[in-house]
């Protein structure tokens, strides 16, 4: 009986730890100390964000409901990130995380429930533009497929990253260095574009312009 | 099987359809903003890709692409802010947001 509780307990933490080393793998930075070889993203964990994002994606175009699209955009910008997250850049997925899931959901959601729109009721369909739509949507698909397979280079797996021992991949200091060395002057014109922004909206949304 | 960059464009590209689909399908303004928003999306995927992917003899990835994504979004921010003014405007003056209903400067 003892046997048999011990060989259960033994079993479920062989088990813990095999979970534990599907998921930590490729997404915290862990080192195989003997080759000192990084490892790049588990193909598990991709697949499973690239299909969330994408069936979210599907899910904003179906729903009939802005509220639900708007919520649905949400999750799929967050799995964006984490996709992000695996491609070693992690200052965009936080930037991806703050400014789309944070600051414009939030605006979108303002704007829908500001105007109270309901559910949209349906309208009778215009065929024409319907089969159209569907017929480009659907060329392009092909188009991008078949590109995709006559494109030699992107059949090679992502290269190494090569780092010092024992560090991790600092990459907010390299784009901070990129953007204020190389960037400066698109820097300036975007915060320029942003001023501009802020008071278009402000004379936009005057009730009358004097 | 390991990940190679045609798996990034392919989801990438697959997330560009899709809001493309909804562009062209959908008839509510708002909801055809946020399909921009994905089709934004989607280009900044590939670009981020292609930054991991061409590491350089530093043994970096390729920051010029991740700026490029920064500018993106920060342009994409700026254009919600104006975009959901003019619709909140447009529905002000029209009290409607579907695409059918404003047609003044249809031929």
């Amino acid at each position: 009986m003892e046997k048999l509780a011990t060989q259960s307990r033994i079993r479920r933490i062989r088990r813990i730890r095999r979970i534990r080393r599907i998921l930590t793998r490729g997404f915290c930075q862990i080192r195989n100390p003997q080759s000192a070889i990084r490892n790049f993203v588990n193909p598990l964990l991709f697949w499973f964000f690239a299909a969330m994002m994408l069936a979210f994606g599907v899910s904003v175009v179906l729903n009939r409901n802005p509220v639900a699209s708007a919520l649905s955009l949400v999750v799929s910008f967050l799995c964006l990130a984490a996709l992000y997250v695996g491609l070693d850049a992690y200052f965009i997925g936080a930037i991806q995380v703050i400014v789309y899931a944070g600051a414009v959901m939030v605006l979108f959601l303002f704007i829908i429930m500001l105007l109270d729109l309901g559910a949209e009721q349906r309208r009778k369909f215009n065929k024409v533009a319907l089969v159209g739509g569907s017929a480009v949507a659907l060329g392009f698909a092909a188009q991008l497929v078949g590109v995709l397979g006559k494109f030699p280079m992107g059949n090679k797996p992502f290269p190494e990253l090569k780092l010092p021992p024992g560090e991790s991949l600092n990459d907010l200091q390299h784009v901070g260095e990129t953007l204020f060395s190389a960037h400066t002057l698109p820097f300036q014109v975007i915060g320029v574009l942003i001023l501009v922004a802020t008071i278009g909206v402000i004379v936009i949304s005057k009730r009358e312009l004097k | 099987m390991t990940l190679t960059l045609n798996h990034y464009l392919l989801v990438s590209g697959l997330l560009f359809t899709i809001g493309f689909a909804g562009v062209m399908l959908r008839r509510n303004i708002i909801t055809i903003f946020m399909c921009l928003e994905l089709m934004l999306n989607a280009a900044n995927l590939s670009l981020v890709a292609f930054s991991r992917f061409n590491v350089g003899p530093d043994g970096l990835p390729n920051f010029n692409a991740q700026v490029l994504v920064f500018f993106i979004i920060t342009v994409a921010a700026a254009e919600v802010a104006v975009g959901l003014a003019i619709i909140v405007a447009l529905y002000r003056a029209r009290q409607t947001t579907h695409v059918e209903d404003i047609n003044s400067l249809k031929f």
